[in-house]
């Protein structure tokens, strides 16, 4: 469901008219754009973004953990429209009991690296992504760093 | 000596192997300590013959955990982080930083900051630039190049240390403004610098760009189509190369740029070589911008009014019991950030260069990610020199002007 204040607004609108069920929430806040996207429709939604309304680019894809919250992490995309000189954000909650999202490597193949390295800092797993191994850290590292419960001092166990 | 005690060599090979014709394929290791892939990149290159067939980029040699590192700092300590990031474009990570907090802050910064910001982020492009094209020339073979650049880059590193004691590391920039004021007699040392420097670039392009052998090692190298790079997340002067007229300094300036007057050198081609033109141009479009900067700079504050951020001088520190308190409390536990987000990108020199900070109102950072320009364009390695031969992987990969720390932070 979008917000009052963002029904007005083109691209937060042309969203929720393709699919009103994907559209968790939005908000514009300092000038940028938010929507939080339905995990399982995040591939309809960008490739609908891409070819619909031109968002070509994407410029970064990470993650945020909210440890302890639940659901847990939140997978955050940046869209860039160079037509309309327009940026987007994206947001996936995923659960840390089931930290899996599709894959939009299949929409932008620059999708490939960003996603190997939410993998690896956050132990995200993106599903069909082409892959899907460690990108910073070596093969054979424990954990996932960017983890708030990431043990950084003392022994790692 | 008879046939019968010494086995022919032939004899040793299994029969289908010595009488096949199918070539071999040659796997070859480049990186990470090839001094033409300019830091730790590896390459994993499958060969038939001098042809790559394959070609597999693997990164990560220089990853820092710099990301974790930014949440156990302040706001105003990260600032140090981010040089680090693109050692050779610090000042411009610096500026994408403070701009990102500054937003989720509110903060107005006064024009003599904002001006002196653009002054040395353009220094910075060309302190960049200069380095890419000096041994982008040496891989080549272009020997003297470097030196040249190198002479210039040094007028640049001698500026920034006035600026802020550092060379390289500057943290000149800080959240709220500058770190220092403006050093006494600055005016002189960069005008000194920029007006003598059109001529030196001029010195560069005698060198190269009519140089039969340079020609032929650049033209028609390198070449991505425009769709496969937007596709991959490529970013800057190679877009500009191939005909996209481009630059977050116009399309959505920050830092005042929107009050300087300056052209997006674009070309059409797409190759090693039309990279090395728009970048050659960048540089004298980036020493006008510099020379703008010198000849307009308002004047005023070089920090924000905004006691909370930004520290108080020291005379008022001495004499007024606010000051000292808030220095007190920038100093101790620095300053509380509203809760938000913010991605703010700038053109560095390489490309979009992006921070997305996330604030959950304390005064350290929930989480800062960094989009460097780097990591997107090596992704396009593999669409680049896979079906072209193995000496142009030098010329293809040079014209990238990667920073491996900038990639792997």
């Amino acid at each position: 469901m979008l917000p009052e204040n963002l029904k007005e607004h083109a691209t937060a609108a042309a969203v929720e008219a393709f699919d009103a069920d994907a559209v968790a929430s939005g908000k514009l806040d300092r000038g940028e754009l938010t929507l939080e996207i339905a995990r399982q429709k995040i591939v309809n939604v960008c490739r609908f973004l891409r070819d619909e309304l031109r968002f070509v680019r994407l410029s970064t894809v990470t993650g945020v953990d909210w440890y302890p919250e639940e659901p847990r992490f939140e997978v955050v995309y940046h869209l860039h429209s160079l037509d309309r000189n327009e940026r987007l954000r994206l947001k996936c909650r995923v659960p840390g009991s089931d930290p899996e999202i599709d894959s939009v490597t299949g929409v932008w193949r620059g999708a490939n690296w960003f996603e190997r390295e939410t993998f690896d800092l956050f132990g995200v797993r993106f599903r069909n992504h082409p892959d899907l191994r460690r990108i910073m850290l070596p093969d054979d590292w424990q954990g996932h760093p960017l983890r708030k419960d990431y043990n950084v001092t003392g022994d790692r166990v | 000596m008879s046939d019968t005690t010494i086995p022919r060599v032939a004899e040793t090979i299994p029969e289908e192997e010595a009488t096949s014709v199918k070539p071999r394929r040659m796997s070859l290791n480049m990186g990470p300590q090839h001094p033409s892939t300019h830091g730790v990149l590896r390459l994993e290159l499958e060969l038939d013959g001098e042809t790559i067939v394959k070609c597999q980029p693997d990164i990560g040699y220089l990853h820092t955990g710099i990301e974790k590192e930014f949440e156990v700092k302040t706001y105003q300590q990260g600032v140090t982080l981010t040089d680090r990031i693109d050692y050779l474009a610090p000042l411009s990570n610096n500026l994408c930083y403070c701009l990102a907090v500054e937003k989720l802050l509110g903060l107005e910064i006064p024009p003599l900051a904002q001006w002196t910001r653009v002054m040395l982020t353009e220094l910075t492009r060309l302190n960049s630039h200069l380095v890419w094209l000096g041994t982008h020339a040496i891989d080549i073979g272009a020997m003297s190049v470097f030196l040249y650049c190198f002479r210039e880059r040094e007028d640049i590193l001698r500026i920034f240390e006035m600026y802020s004691g550092q060379r390289m590391m500057t943290s000149y920039f800080r959240i709220g403004g500058l770190a220092l004021e403006p050093p006494r007699g600055w005016q002189q040392r960069v005008r000194t610098f920029i007006d003598a420097f059109p001529s030196k670039v001029d010195e560069y392009e005698e060198l190269l760009t009519n140089n039969r052998i340079w020609i032929g090692r650049t033209r028609g190298v390198g070449c991505i189509p425009m769709a496969d790079m937007l596709d991959m997340g490529v970013t800057g002067p190679m877009l500009r190369a191939a005909g996209l007229k481009w630059d977050t300094r116009k399309s959505q300036p920050y830092s005042s740029y929107d009050k300087f007057d300056f052209e997006i050198p674009t070309r059409t081609e797409g190759d090693v070589y039309a990279r090395y033109l728009v970048r050659v141009e960048e540089m004298r479009q980036s020493a006008r911008i510099v020379k703008q900067a010198l000849e307009g700079m308002p004047g005023g504050r070089w920090t924000a009014d905004a006691p909370h951020v930004v520290l108080p001088d020291r005379e008022k520190m001495k004499t007024q019991m606010e000051a000292l308190i808030y220095h007190f409390k920038i100093v101790t536990e620095g300053f509380r950030v509203p809760a938000g987000e913010v991605y703010q990108a700038i053109e560095s020199p390489r490309g979009e260069v992006g921070y997305y900070v996330v604030s959950d109102g304390t005064t350290h950072p929930y989480r800062v990610h960094v989009r460097g320009p780097s990591f997107g364009n090596l992704q396009a390695i593999p669409r680049m020199v896979e079906g072209t031969l193995i000496a142009d992987v030098i010329a293809a990969i040079g014209s990238m002007d990667f920073v491996l720390g900038d990639s792997d932070r």
